[in-house]
């Protein structure tokens, strides 16, 4: 079905009805990376990757997100593979790391544990970002979203063991790392060129050092 | 080599299953709500990927393995969900212990707002006061 109503470069929708009153709705350009999705679930849940499965896995996809339609996610139209990988390894490390130290709290420091509320001021303005950055921090132990204030892309988070000032700054350091990590790898091509001669929190301390 | 898998798989499932334990032993130890729910929410994320990746090898068969994919994706995307509504209605709770935070920068945004919408309901209780004058 086509869409008029919604530019592709909107990167936040504000309602599920635009000014005139129309149900915004994706285009298939749109929406073609979660459909893939949608056949890739079809075949892993019939363990049958063979050509006709995915087909029929495709067709009902197609059927389904027309029946029912939900307000289009707005993907940014760029997508850097290497960046992608190299984010979910660290991602994996950091989850590791972060579930030592949580298991390390639970265990030794128990009622003693102090945390924080902190809020983290966002450079971005898509709607994607700020989600996917809250999606990021939550699934890493130590911290997760309390709030969100989307018209200045604001953060409200909880942050474990966080009982000093210098480490409040740290903590919020962290999370526009995530941010910066997540431009480089599925971020539009305005926030890319903007954040992409930044360098990671350790580098530029490393740098400031000397 | 089997023997050698097999000790993999162990050692893979047992640490899985040592991120549950310890997600209770933070659920009983953390002294309140908001930091239990990082013990609460947590574990899925290393833990079913280790007793996944355990899995993964035990069966050896590899069509098993995007149905192991699919099920930790669905975990990562609906886990963060669960643990901001949790938390973003519980802050607004008593069950919030605010004595345990060091810092805590959204209470005067909360604040604001509450009082803001306070400020919003005199009208009604001015127009009450004009109801009674009339009579």
């Amino acid at each position: 079905m086509p869409n008029k109503n919604l530019a592709p470069r909107d990167q936040r929708i504000d309602d599920a009805l635009d000014t005139a009153g129309v149900r915004h709705r994706a285009t298939l350009k749109q929406e073609w990376p979660l459909l893939l999705l949608l056949v890739f679930v079809w075949g892993a849940l019939w363990q049958d990757f063979s050509p006709g499965n995915l087909l029929f896995g495709a067709i009902i996809a197609l059927v389904i997100v027309n029946l029912f339609p939900l307000p289009p996610v707005v993907l940014s139209g760029r997508l850097n593979l290497w960046y992608c990988v190299k984010l979910f390894a660290w991602f994996l490390g950091q989850v590791i790391a972060a579930s030592v130290h949580v298991a390390w709290l639970a265990v030794v420091r128990g009622k003693q544990t102090r945390s924080s509320v902190i809020a983290v001021p966002l450079r971005t303005d898509s709607d994607l970002i700020v989600m996917t950055v809250g999606h990021v921090l939550t699934l890493i132990p130590g911290s997760f979203v309390l709030d969100v204030d989307r018209s200045s892309s604001t953060l409200y988070l909880h942050y474990i063991d966080v009982d000093s000032a210098r480490e409040v700054e740290k903590a919020r350091e962290n999370i526009r790392d995530i941010e910066r990590r997540l431009i480089m790898a599925i971020g539009s091509q305005d926030e890319y060129e903007a954040i992409k001669n930044e360098c990671s929190p350790r580098v530029r301390r490393k740098k400031e050092q000397p | 080599m089997e023997i050698f898998l097999d000790i993999l798989v162990a050692v893979l499932l047992i640490l899985g299953c040592l991120m549950s334990l310890i997600a209770g032993i933070g659920l009983l130890t953390f002294p309140d709500m908001l930091t239990r729910m990082h013990a609460a929410t947590k574990p899925q994320v290393l833990g079913f990927l280790l007793i996944f990746a355990g899995l993964a090898i035990h069966l050896r068969n590899w069509t098993i393995v995007p149905v192991l994919i699919v099920a930790w994706a669905m975990q990562l995307l609906t886990a963060p969900v669960s643990a901001h509504m949790i938390g973003r209605s519980g802050y607004r709770t008593k069950h919030a212990a605010k004595d345990t935070l060091f810092s805590d920068e959204l209470r005067q945004v909360v604040d604001k707002v509450s009082s803001g919408s306070a400020t919003g309901a005199i009208p009604v209780v001015d127009s009450q006061d004009h109801e009674q004058d009339g009579k």
